[in-house]
């Protein structure tokens, strides 16, 4: 019960020690404001800032932006990694590209898919779709590949048919792998709608950031990124959430659930 | 083609056994070579065996014999390179293809329980129901009677992971008689399990092999638990795979724990280990 309750303890505990020693720190060393704010002055322009409805449409592209990248990731990612993960020569013949793919530092396109598709929602999808990719289908390819040669053998011996194999076995044993590729895959798809909001485009928090910046308001850029912090936070709780209602008998959720064990 | 061949020269030699015949298990000169690029290996070499309905047969020999491929190929996961089998009077393979009408017969128990951790053991010793498509009732009845038979009574809502290695053995066993077979193959099964606990499931496996009446082809490398469990011991040879000897087991069933301090027992096994060594030399 006491291990239960420790993080609800401790997780506030540390971040008000953090706000505190931060609140301190600027008044020892005396800073200026504009440069780091005190932490009552974050506080006020954040309540000021979720009080505009402006920030609220931003907000909304943005979630919009990313959930759509995720959602296209997810569908490609765990139908690329499906086949390759199935289909061994296939996978052999396209590993330099998809090596040479993960390599290419991919936010540096972000300028090209302004070119081709506007400063408008497209570009942004597209970039967080891309960022959050690799992570599911590496993670769904080598679910597939990870079916236990034992269990198979159960299944062939009750002269299982393919579909009932697959419902049975195959679907079950890789989502675990596909919910870790996931929960990787949604914070990579934030920081890919924020990196095409902060380059081009006039709309989301990415761009609200930039504009606090210009603005030199830097309680307002404290206040936009407590705010990203936040849609971050709500995705990757959707997704985990997701994960304890599909796979609650895999060990990532269990152990999470009782620690006493 | 040369599978046939064999398969035909193996057939002009003996007689095709009636399907009437009492035997449930029929091995006739069966054998299995692995071809691969690099090596050709003969893994088991003219098994002929023939096994009676009701009966528990253990098969012994050093790790390498062949004895796990004998059992694989018995239950349908391998195909022999020569020889037939015959279930029942039904031959188990055509060729390199296995008829699963005769393989949904046999109940299979590996060295790892290979249980399913999405489903609860109720869920998993009523999978094979499943995949046939019995009704939802029918299938927790039978998953009921069966947690009880193998000593689960309580645990049917528990999964897995929540279950020590000889209990998950337990659902695994149960799971294999689900659709009450007419063959019950075990590869091992105690294998991985602490003396004490192996013991006491080679207790609890003859009480349920007494229950079920099911006959039984028990792979194992101990050969206390080879004897303590069989009706006949088949000593396996490697390299390749021939059987050297099979030994009557005469003891009264049901065999207590205790029978292993009889000399008669003791004599045995003693036997059996010499002629396991011997192949050493």
């Amino acid at each position: 019960m006491a291990r239960k309750l420790l993080p609800w303890l401790s997780t506030p505990l540390i971040l008000v020690a953090f706000v505190v020693l931060w609140d301190v720190f600027v008044r020892v060393n005396d800073i200026d404001e504009l440069v780091l704010p005190r932490p009552l002055t974050v506080w006020h322009s954040l309540v000021e800032v979720v009080q505009k409805p402006a920030t609220w449409e931003h907000a909304r592209i943005t979630g919009t932006e990313t959930v759509g990248g995720f959602l296209i990731a997810l569908a490609c990612g765990v139908a690329v990694g499906v086949v390759l993960g199935k289909v061994r020569w296939m996978e052999r013949g396209l590993r330099p590209l998809i090596v040479a793919s993960q390599v290419v530092p991919k936010v540096a396109l972000v300028p090209l898919f302004v070119i081709w598709f506007g400063f408008g929602m497209t570009s942004k999808v597209i970039m967080s779709a891309m960022l959050a990719f690799f992570p599911i289908m590496l993670n769904v390819q080598l679910g597939v590949r990870s079916v236990e040669a034992g269990q198979r053998d159960v299944m062939r011996s009750l002269d299982a048919s393919r579909w009932q194999t697959f419902k049975h076995l195959e679907l079950k044993s890789t989502m675990p792998y596909a919910f870790a590729g996931m929960e990787v895959g949604i914070v990579f798809a934030i920081i890919g709608t924020i990196v095409g909001e902060y380059l081009g485009g006039n709309e989301g928090l990415g761009y609200l950031v930039v504009r606090t910046l210009n603005d030199l308001d830097a309680p307002a850029l404290f206040a936009v990124i407590i705010l990203l912090s936040a849609l971050g936070l709500l995705l990757y709780f959707i997704v985990n959430g997701l994960k304890r209602f599909f796979i609650p008998w895999h060990e990532s959720v269990y152990s999470q659930l009782d620690v006493n064990r | 083609m040369s599978t046939r061949d064999t398969l035909a020269s193996v057939l002009g030699v003996r007689d095709l056994p009636l399907p009437a015949s009492a035997a449930k298990l029929e091995l006739i000169g069966v054998g299995k070579e692995f071809r691969t690029k690099r090596a050709h290996t003969h893994a088991l070499s003219d098994i002929s065996l023939t096994i009676d309905d009701g009966e528990f047969v253990s098969v012994i020999g050093q790790s390498g014999c062949g004895k796990t491929t004998l059992l694989r190929m018995l239950a349908g996961l391998l195909s022999p390179s020569a020889g037939q089998i015959l279930v029942e009077g039904r031959s188990l393979w055509q060729g390199s293809t296995v008829d699963s009408s005769v393989v949904s017969q046999l109940g299979v128990v590996f060295q790892e329980a290979n249980l399913f951790p999405w489903y609860s053991v109720a869920e998993n010793i009523a999978l094979p129901l499943r995949l046939r498509g019995d009704s939802k009732r029918d299938r927790q009845d039978r998953a009921r009677e069966l947690a009880e038979l193998v000593g689960l009574t309580g645990f049917e809502k528990s999964y897995p992971r929540e279950l020590s290695g000889g209990m998950r053995q337990r659902v695994a066993i149960a799971r294999a008689l689900a659709i009450r077979p007419k063959l019950l193959l075990m590869d091992e099964p105690f294998g991985a399990l602490d003396a004490l606990t192996r013991e006491r499931m080679n207790v609890e496996l003859q009480r349920i092999r007494l229950a079920t009446n099911a006959t039984v082809v028990f792979v194992t490398h101990d050969i206390t638990e080879a004897v303590f469990l069989g009706d006949r011991v088949v000593h396996l040879t490697p390299r390749p795979g021939r059987i050297r000897q099979i030994r009557s087991i005469g003891f009264e069933r049901p065999r207590g724990i205790d029978v292993q301090t009889e000399p008669e027992f003791g004599a045995i096994v003693r036997e059996l280990r010499h002629a396991l060594q011997d192949e050493e030399d």
